[in-house]
């Protein structure tokens, strides 16, 4: 934190050096303020009031202003500030009303001269007058400012700004007669000193209080203010209204600011709450400081710029009890490490890319983007400023086009849009989606769902198998569905063919204790197959669909629709083979082998686990139907996690909604509420708004479902007098009128209404619908042509 | 809907035997109706028990409450007694309904169902039905789970962890601290985000606070909750029960005509304009004033022991919701409060950024309702008018903080013993501190000769200045948490 470096500047007559350094206070500070000539400066606050010298490596106390055994609340300071011309006079505001001037020079211990007790509220701010030895300004929370004669014994006039309390007083540096307050109610007002009857100009600056203000050191009409809607803004007193110049957005409700010296864009900033850090600004890049100092572990609330025409040193105190002196060039400069590149997504798959230029250029001997996409290049730069101290980045955007036929997202689209998702048994969904996927040539993705259906389809429920397929294949459709495996094979590449025949291998061992029949049905089994060519990619599809084997292939899957069904059929045949004794041996085997069989094609075909896996559970509820849905879980969770890990979140979502329960408590709450939104944005920027309503409203996390409860506003204006109608939706405040009657039965229409675009006439639903069914022009009269579609 | 059944009895504190008395004119023409269908009959006649029903009619109100009322009526489809008894100040009820559909309806970080759920537990906390039987109609409505309502235990561990904040917070904000944050903030699968912990706070204190209008002004049941009506036909006797309620009858003709009351207004008249006039000459030294403050304090702490004895008839809400800690170790005698000084650590200052920045707009909406609450004046009393009742209003909110022990550096604490009789700080005390305990006559020995609009005026001060001193409390503890 102490950086032990040594700054030494000429500053004509008086050379100030010194180090980042602190010291803790006693108790936390309220404010600071440091005497003319920088090298000591007064510390503030509630339980405290200290004068500090400043040297080289260090504070050292001075002098301890808070004397007496009982402290009394004038001790007790919101403000506190050192006479630049005197340099033995101190003011304070004290939280009672008072206010109290000390003078350093008094021989006793009490160094307080004078107390003021006209306010009758906490005093917020005093304020000595730059070149005046004896006025002194002070302005309270009950909305006065008093002027003091610090050779009187009370105020020589009161300034009243007709609200509530006044945040901040501050002479102006330059018009010896003027000053500027601030105030809770967010305006700020300019006064004459000379005349205490009425402000000579007032404006509003903020919404909410004012907590400062302060005048440019060295241009006579710039103000800074500070506010609690967490803007600095910067104005020019100068023309007729005052006008805003500059306007910095921070990130805290802005508690004090204090221009730079010697630096006429900068400013320092401090704020009120939940941020400790002191910023300092250049007023013309208002989006990142120019320099933080971050030292402070609660809340700054005091900063002072040490010497009044020296830029490198700032003080400031805290409610976490230290005092800082901070050396600018060990500031942090957040600009050093932003990041000035940039991201983003067209929604046709566009991307633009910003970065330094240095960057791209670096980067030019790069092969361009890989599918032929074309890359535009645009340099920026801004004109270089040389009163600027921010370093100067130039960026180039390029803009990556990908191609028509790279856009992937029409599949998406007619998934997102074709799904169904609810509102069917189980089952049927399964066989929906399936379809779906089919028509849109992925395989993979229609055999999950047919999959799925298998897997956790209750058998009771399954009286409605697959409507075509009784009547043909009987009660074979096990054998079907090895025997397919088999003729698949000559088709493969040789990688497949291996597992393949390992898989029938398997295969065949279930079925051989099993029934006789298989045999006697193996030729119609055959036939059947034979015609339906590439069956087995069913199931090689599972695994291999961005294969390059397949694409070729797609065309023929139309023709198995009927694969799918399939298993289906399998269940009148359950009970027979359920008697099988050997069956659980077969599972576990089956367990034992499927890894087996998947590594050996891990090299050729990149198979994962999971996919042999999948095979096999078709298989399973045929040898053991006593397993329960569950035994699926851990599989399909793994399927779901694959499947999300490649991008097709949309497959996730859509199976975790369709499973519900079945599958929920398996995947924590965390990845689905991550599924959901992710797949809810897609649809969003595609615009599939129904769609993904229809997901918000079918997922169970707590976090999505709300989604649908935000923003769910709906702004009408009244259709007499043409203004927002503010709480009702149906009469109108101000013209008292009922704004929407239906054109059919002229009733205020309450609940839903329909209204034609073209002649804005409309009403009730079902009556509009009713009338154009009959009459295709508007019910109102007007002769429009309606249409409800 | 079983929740409160045994509000019949809450009717409590003037309980009168039904029996005999004798039916009026509305109450016959209910009971003619008789087809045998059961009409229910509202127990009360008029949204409260203090205040006569001829006092507040909904169709004798100027245009702009009337427009409030078809607004809160068109949001809601209600239109709740606690809003027709605001109805006397149309400028704060505007205030109230807008936050308080803000924070129940509009975007928030509390889903729905958590919001009415967490209003539940708030006024629970108080015994207040009514607001219960409110807020289970429109949890239910939402889409809340009803076993929730079976108690705290019945709820996600996340809404308990907020069983304690409540407790503290309803009770002895000042042992609040950022310990209590931090539990509730790393929980680990139950935790609460900052953002949905300042909505929690904000309605937890806004419910609190609401509970103690509602006793204050002695909110009778709505019609359709338990408590509410009766199908018993009504007897026969001088008069009407639904009069003797909320004094139709006798009690408001008894009212006012004491002459030894008759004063009352014009002393404390008097002594506003003294102070006003020789707060300059004397000042008092600071000690005094801090001695003042302290002694304001301690016996703010005992004011309401006189009434302590009086029994609560437990009520089925909240007992679902009490625990075994137990509402009366919480009786405040003899406990010392530590000090909050309010210069360091303010609404305008800080509790207002805290709470816009995580939770938009709502530090917007609370400041207007404060200011509202805090600024509204009619430069009425009682009977005269012009009166500058700055002081007045001063002095009850500055009263209300000092018994949470948040002192104001710049006031001077004797104001209040000048300004404030016993009778009225037992009133504000036991507002505050156990509302449930107010009773007609606590209601009725205050301030005999002011008018109920200024009686309902003073429970909108006490209202938001007990909401705004239970947020400083969790505020602070959150900036704490947070630095």
């Amino acid at each position: 934190m102490e950086k032990m470096s040594r700054v030494t500047t000429a500053l004509g007559s008086s050379s100030i050096s010194g180090r980042t350094m602190f010291c803790h206070l006693d108790a936390p500070a309220n404010a600071i303020s440091v005497c003319r000539d920088a090298t000591q400066v007064v510390v503030a606050g509630r339980n405290i009031f200290k004068i500090y010298a400043l040297e080289e490596e260090q504070f050292v106390e001075k002098l301890n202003l808070r004397v007496g055994r009982k402290p009394s609340l004038n001790f007790s300071c919101a403000d506190v500030m050192w006479h630049q011309m005197e340099e033995n006079l101190l003011a304070t505001a004290a939280t009672n009303g008072a206010v109290v001037t000390w003078n350093l020079g008094k021989p006793s211990r009490n160094k307080q001269e004078q107390l003021f007790t006209e306010h009758k509220r906490t005093v917020n701010k005093v304020c000595f007058h730059p070149t005046e030895v004896y006025m002194l300004l002070s302005g309270s929370q009950d909305g006065y400012m008093k002027c003091f004669d610090l050779r009187k014994k009370e105020s020589v006039s009161t300034f009243s700004g007709q609200s509530e309390s006044v945040r901040d007083v501050q002479f102006s540096m330059k018009d010896y007669f003027t000053f500027a307050a601030s105030f809770e109610n967010g305006n700020v007002q300019l006064w004459d000193i000379r005349r205490p009857d009425r402000y000579e100009r007032m404006f509003t600056a903020h919404t909410g209080p004012v907590f400062c203000c302060d005048w440019h050191p060295d241009d006579r009409g710039w103000l800074a203010t500070g506010g609690r809607d967490k803007m600095v803004k910067v104005w020019d007193m100068t023309t007729n209204r005052a006008k805003e110049i500059f306007c910095v957005q921070t990130i805290a409700s802005v508690a004090r600011v204090k221009w730079r010296p010697e630096r006429k864009w900068h400013l320092a900033t401090c704020s009120m709450m939940v941020d400790h850090n002191i910023y300092v600004w250049d007023v013309r890049r208002p989006f990142i400081p120019f320099a933080t100092f971050e030292e402070h572990k609660d809340v700054t609330t005091g900063i002072v710029w040490r010497h009044q025409h020296d830029p490198h040193f700032l003080l400031s105190g805290s409610k976490d009890s230290t005092l800082y002196q901070h050396m600018f060039k060990d500031a942090s400069r957040p600009v050093d490490r932003a990041n000035p590149e940039g991201l983003c997504f067209g929604l046709f798959g566009d991307l633009a890319f910003a970065a330094k230029e240095s960057l791209i250029s670096g980067d030019a001997s790069r092969k361009p983007y890989p599918g032929g996409d074309r890359r535009y290049p645009i340099f920026f730069f801004k004109k270089p400023n040389p009163t600027e101290q921010f370093a100067h980045v130039s960026s180039a955007l390029s803009v990556f086009e990908s191609s028509v036929e790279s856009r992937h997202m029409d599949w998406l689209v007619k998934t997102a849009r074709l799904y169904l998702l609810s509102g069917k048994p189980f089952a049927e969904l399964c066989d929906h989606n399936a379809k779906v996927a089919k028509e849109l040539n992925r395989p993979q993705v229609s055999t999950t769902w047919t999959m799925l259906r298998i897997m956790f389809s209750d058998p009771a429920n399954l009286s409605t198998p697959g409507p075509n397929h009784i009547g043909k294949l009987g009660t074979l459709p096990l054998m079907n569905s090895f025997s397919m495996k088999e003729m698949g094979t000559g088709l493969v590449a040789e990688g497949r063919l291996e597992r393949s025949k390992g898989e029938s291998r398997q295969d065949n061992l279930h079925l051989e204790p099993g029934n006789s029949l298989i045999n006697s049905n193996n030729d119609e089994n055959e036939e059947t197959e034979g015609s339906e060519g590439q069956a087995e990619y069913m199931f090689g599809d599972a695994e291999l669909d961005d294969d390059d084997l397949y694409s070729m292939e797609h065309e023929n899957h139309a023709a198995e629709e009927q694969e799918y069904t399939l298993p289906q059929e399998a269940f009148p045949l359950r009970h027979e083979i359920m008697d099988n004794p050997s069956a659980p041996e077969h599972l576990q085997q089956d367990k034992a082998d499927s890894p087996h069989a998947s590594g050996n094609e891990a090299e050729v075909m990149c198979l994962t686990p999971i996919e042999s896996f999948s095979l096999i559970s078709i298989s399973q509820p045929l040898f053991s139907p006593h397993l329960p849905a569950q035994f699926f879980c851990p599989v399909v969770r793994e399927m779901l996690i694959h499947y999300a890990e490649q991008g097709d979140v949309q497959m996730a979502v859509s199976v975790l909604i369709v499973l519900g329960d079945r599958i929920r408590k398996e995947i924590d709450d965390l990845t689905q509420e991550h599924w959901y939104t992710s797949y809810i944005d897609l649809l969003q920027r595609l615009e599939l708004w129904n769609v993904s309503n229809e997901v918000i409203k079918l997922s169970t996390c707590s976090a999505i479902t709300c989604l649908n409860q935000t923003s769910t506003t709906l702004h009408v204006n009244c259709s007499n007098c043409k203004r927002p109608m503010s709480n009702r939706g149906w009469i109108c405040d101000r013209c008292h009128q009922c704004a929407s009657v239906c054109a059919v039965c002229h009733h205020v229409v309450k609940g839903l209404f329909v209204w034609c675009q073209g002649c804005s006439h409309g009403g009730h639903l079902e009556h509009v619908m009713n009338w154009l069914k009959s009459s295709s022009h508007c019910p109102a009269g007007c002769g429009h042509l309606c249409e409800y579609t | 809907m079983r929740h409160a059944t045994a509000a019949t009895e809450t009717m409590g504190n003037n309980s009168i035997i039904v029996t005999d008395l004798k039916i009026c004119t509305s109450c016959e023409r209910l009971s003619k109706k008789d087809l045998g269908i059961r009409i229910p009959r509202p127990l009360g006649n008029g949204p409260s028990r203090f205040i006569p029903e001829k006092e507040i009619q909904v169709s004798k109100v100027d245009p702009r409450t009337q427009s409030i009322f078809e607004d809160a009526f068109a949001a809601l489809g209600r239109l709740d007694n606690i809003s027709l008894v605001m109805g006397f100040h149309p400028q704060y009820l505007e205030n109230f309904l807008k936050t308080q559909h803000y924070l129940l309806q509009m975007d928030g970080p509390l889903s729905l169902h958590y919001r009415h759920y967490i209003g539940i537990m708030a006024a629970a906390r108080h015994q207040c039905s009514y607001l219960v039987n409110l807020h289970v109609n429109d949890f239910v409505q939402v889409g809340g789970d009803p076993k929730w309502l079976n108690g705290l235990e019945g709820a996600p561990k996340k809404l308990q962890a907020l069983g304690e904040l409540n407790k503290i917070l309803a009770h002895r904000p000042w042992l609040l601290t950022k310990a209590h944050i931090e539990n509730l903030l790393k929980a680990e699968e139950h935790s609460w985000s900052l953002a949905e912990l300042i909505h929690a706070v904000v309605l937890l204190t806004h419910y609190h606070s609401l509970a103690s209008f509602t006793f204050g002004c002695g909110i009778t049941p709505e019609i359709h909750s338990d408590g509410g009506h009766t199908f018993r036909p009504p007897s026969l006797s001088q008069y009407c029960v639904c009069d003797i309620a909320n004094g139709n009858g006798v009690c408001s003709s008894l009212r006012m005509t004491s002459s030894e009351v008759s004063g009352e207004v014009e002393v404390l008249m008097e002594r506003m304009k003294q102070l006003q006039e020789c707060r300059d000459e004397e000042e008092a030294s600071q000690e005094e004033m801090a001695t003042r403050f302290e002694r304001e304090k301690t016996e703010s702490m005992l004011v309401a022991t006189a009434e302590d004895d009086e029994c609560v008839p437990s009520r089925d809400v909240s007992r679902h919701f009490e625990d075994p800690y137990g509402y009366k170790d919480f009786s405040r005698r003899g406990e010392h409060v530590p000090t909050f000084r309010v210069q360091d650590y303010s609404w305008e200052d800080h509790g207002y950024s805290l709470v816009n920045r995580l939770y938009p707009d709502v530090g917007q909406l609370l400041d207007d309702k404060f200011q509202m609450a805090y600024n509204l004046t009619y430069n009425t009393m009682a009977t005269h008018k012009d009166v500058d009742t700055s002081m007045l209003r001063r002095a009850i909110w500055n009263y209300i903080h000092c018994m949470f022990g948040i002192r104001y550096d710049d006031y001077d604490y004797g104001e209040i013993n000048q300004l404030l009789d016993r009778s009225f700080k037992v009133y504000i005390k036991t507002m505050v501190c156990s509302p449930e305990k107010t009773t007609k006559r606590m209601y009725e020995s205050f301030w005999r000769q002011f008018q109920h609009s200024e009686k309902v005026h003073v429970n909108l001060l006490l209202m938001e200045a007990r909401m705004q001193a239970e947020l400083l409390y969790a505020l602070r503890a959150i900036t704490r948490y947070m630095t």
